[in-house]
């Protein structure tokens, strides 16, 4: 056979292009080797740890860290340990994004943990959604988001209004008074009580936004005074609550007539307040740290043994918790070729896990969480005597005020008409 | 009638607030010209320290507050010796300099006592309301009236009716002639400066057990207070006092007619429209700087 130069070049193309195209698992190879470097599993851990919303991100990192552990300490999944990844995003939406392109780029991560407000979400969505890795998001919001690349393991607004604001009506009146800070968050979850309200014959007698970080509430407490509602629907955050409880409190209110319901008052705030100022005002949550459940006794005694005699868990740090168990559940199911985001993801649809709230699940349809909302009224010493809970979990609606629009497992939001 | 009265009760308690935390700033800034930036970290401190005294040697909120006066004073001291005082006559620097001085006070604050909001106890005889002319109003709203009025007529004193006063008007006359006359002008700014501070640790103190403590907080503080002491016009204590007023009563009324966000945007946008027709503030006093 007589061989040129030329014919040589063209069989070596040849060769190339076949090896390309032919045979594209050596190309998936070689990415799975590097989801599962040397057996472990690399995870991110992307919650802050400085800046203005770190103590509650440091909580949730915690929650998280204590879970990866609990899982290696029982064998890791299928025998390959959790490696977790651990970066700083220093409350800041633009250095979530960088750090969020790093662990899923460099670190290889397969999954990564991360994020507390919405803002931040939204930053590293892109990242996510460009890489189509997987993300991991406890916080309980405001729904109206579908992304292929997220599981959101917090409540969404029907899952925390659907039984609290009948409840309110039935046990007070329907009259409501709406107060927020002036964002996203609010404004979604009093679009959704006031849907609710009209159903049951309720009205809205004032809707008010104050700005982030007010804490001047004597104009606010006089139009309370003024307009008498039976229910004060609160969905203030931050140190906000903390001002707002004192000045109703000092101002002479009285939360047996006129109690405040909320959706953003947990353990933290309450102790920043002191108990007396939190006393009768109630909260709609999945989960309460005086939750009394085999689960959640574990749960909390381990938290505080492992970070601290007083540390306190809450309805963010619990999601943070079960959603990595839920997360190696999902991965469990999956060889070690299959092991990546994608496959996580589908994996993870209908997965389900004890958590100390009670059995919860992930959504096929959107990929939120089946929880367990249940009503709390704060104590004086600053836990929550659990009211009432729903008889079975509920299903996640994050397009439940906006009819004709849902979220389906393309992770694409459709317009049924 | 009551409605009326209420409102007028609300911008009062809005006000003495106000006018609260702009007293320390209106002697730092009125009588120095120092811009202080730190004004709002030095009430963080102050915040910090009552609730430090409180918890963990479980002093009374009264002594607290006394003694929180000369705990940030003495800061106020130090800050002013070690660093304010080289830079008198460079206001540029100044404000970048307090800047700094707030950073790092709020970061050792974090780094000290961390991050997480905390906990001052309001004295259980003041959490209930009080009747008056048929209204309800917080006791403890009535304190911090009460103890603004006493501190307004204790600086007023100290500047009108005391040989430190007039030393103090003398040196912000003309600084040159007044240290002919044997004047320390240095011994003065400091006590001035240290007084200024301790002001704003007692506003701090004092505003801790209705709002809420947290290293950032002084941030918003410090705005308010640079809002009433230029409307007011600086040098000017009656300037300021009336300032708070009309300040308090206008986003009283405003928050009670619309909201609290327009109110604040309103508030601004009027303060701006005031500095560029009188740029001297409301109530100047026609004073030559040293």
């Amino acid at each position: 056979m007589h061989v040129n130069r030329r014919s040589l070049v063209k069989s070596a193309l040849g060769l190339g292009v076949v090896g390309a195209a032919g045979f594209p698992h050596i190309w998936i190879k070689s990415a799975d080797r590097a989801y599962a470097a040397g057996g472990d599993i690399k995870v991110g851990v992307l919650y802050s740890l400085t800046g203005t919303t770190a103590i509650i991100e440091t909580s949730l990192n915690h929650a998280t860290l204590m879970a990866i552990d609990e899982i290696n300490a029982a064998g890791g999944v299928n025998g390959r340990k959790l490696v977790p990844v651990v970066e700083d995003p220093e409350s800041d939406p633009a250095t979530f994004a960088q750090k969020a392109r790093k662990l899923v780029l460099s670190d290889r991560c397969v999954s990564v943990f991360g994020s507390y407000t919405s803002a931040s979400r939204k930053a590293v969505l892109p990242v996510f959604e460009k890489y189509n890795n997987l993300y991991w998001y406890p916080t309980l919001y405001e729904g109206r988001e579908c992304s292929q690349n997220v599981i959101y393991t917090g409540a969404v607004p029907n899952q925390q209004q659907k039984e609290f604001i009948p409840w309110l009506v039935k046990n007070f009146g329907k009259r409501f008074y709406l107060i927020g800070s002036n964002y996203i968050y609010p404004k979604e979850e009093n679009n959704v009580c006031k849907i609710l309200l009209k159903q049951l014959g309720g009205e809205v007698v004032g809707e008010e936004y104050v700005p982030l970080g007010h804490s001047e509430f004597s104009s606010v407490i006089q139009k309370f005074q003024d307009t008498k509602p039976n229910v004060i629907f609160s969905t203030v955050v931050g140190d906000s609550v903390v001002a707002l409880h004192r000045q109703y409190k000092a101002a002479g209110l009285d939360p047996a007539k006129m109690p405040m319901a909320s959706l953003t008052t947990s353990e933290e705030e309450i102790a920043a307040m002191g108990g007396e100022f939190a006393a009768g005002h109630f909260t709609s949550a999945p989960y309460f740290m005086s939750y009394d459940s085999p689960e959640n006794h574990k749960f909390v005694e381990a938290y505080q043994k492992r970070w601290g005699a007083g540390k306190v868990t809450n309805f963010v740090s619990e999601p943070a918790y079960f959603q990595v168990h839920l997360f190696a559940k999902a991965a469990s199911k999956l060889g070690a070729s299959d092991l990546h985001p994608a496959e996580i993801r589908k994996a993870a649809w209908g997965e389900t896990f004890q958590a100390p709230e009670g059995l919860v699940k992930i959504d096929g349809d959107n990929s939120h969480t089946y929880l367990w909302p249940k009503i709390g009224e704060a104590q004086v010493n600053g836990q929550f005597k659990i009211i009432q809970q729903s008889a079975e979990w509920v299903k996640p609606l994050p397009y439940w005020a906006y009819q004709g629009e849902v979220c389906t497992p393309t992770g694409m939001m459709e317009k049924k008409s | 009638m009551t409605d009326l009265l209420n409102q007028i009760l609300t911008g009062l308690s809005i006000a003495s607030i106000l006018l609260l935390v702009s007293l320390g700033l209106a002697i730092i800034y009125g009588a120095m010209g120092v811009i202080n930036l730190a004004h709002g970290d030095f009430l963080m401190l102050g915040a910090y320290a009552v609730w430090l005294m409180e918890s963990v040697f479980g002093l009374g909120f009264l002594p607290c507050l006394i003694l929180v006066f000369f705990i940030v004073g003495a800061v106020g001291w130090l800050v002013e010796r070690t660093l304010i005082r080289h830079l008198y006559g460079r206001p540029l620097d100044t404000i970048l300099a307090t800047w700094g001085v707030g950073i790092i006070l709020q970061q050792g604050i974090r780094l000290g006592a961390g991050a997480q909001l905390r906990y001052v106890k309001m004295p259980d005889y003041l959490v209930s309301p009080i009747h008056v002319f048929g209204v309800d109003i917080s006791a403890y709203r009535v304190l911090i009236f009460a103890v603004t009025i006493i501190l307004v007529a204790i600086t007023y004193l100290l500047i009108f009716r005391t040989g430190f006063g007039i030393r103090l008007r003398a040196v912000m006359q003309n600084a040159e002639i007044a240290r002919c006359f044997g004047i320390n002008n240095a011994r003065i700014y400091s006590l001035t400066f240290a007084y200024g501070a301790g002001l704003a640790g007692l506003a701090g103190a004092l505003v801790s057990p209705l709002k809420s403590v947290s290293p950032d907080m002084g941030t918003n503080y410090v705005v308010d207070a640079f809002l009433v002491v230029v409307s007011g016009g600086v040098q000017s204590l009656f300037g300021t006092v009336a300032s708070a007023g009309i300040i308090g009563e206008m986003s009283g009324g405003f928050a009670y007619l619309w909201n609290d966000t327009l109110a604040r945007a309103l508030l601004f946008f009027l303060v701006v429209v005031l500095i560029r027709f009188r740029p001297q503030g409301l109530f100047a006093m026609q004073l030559r700087r040293g």
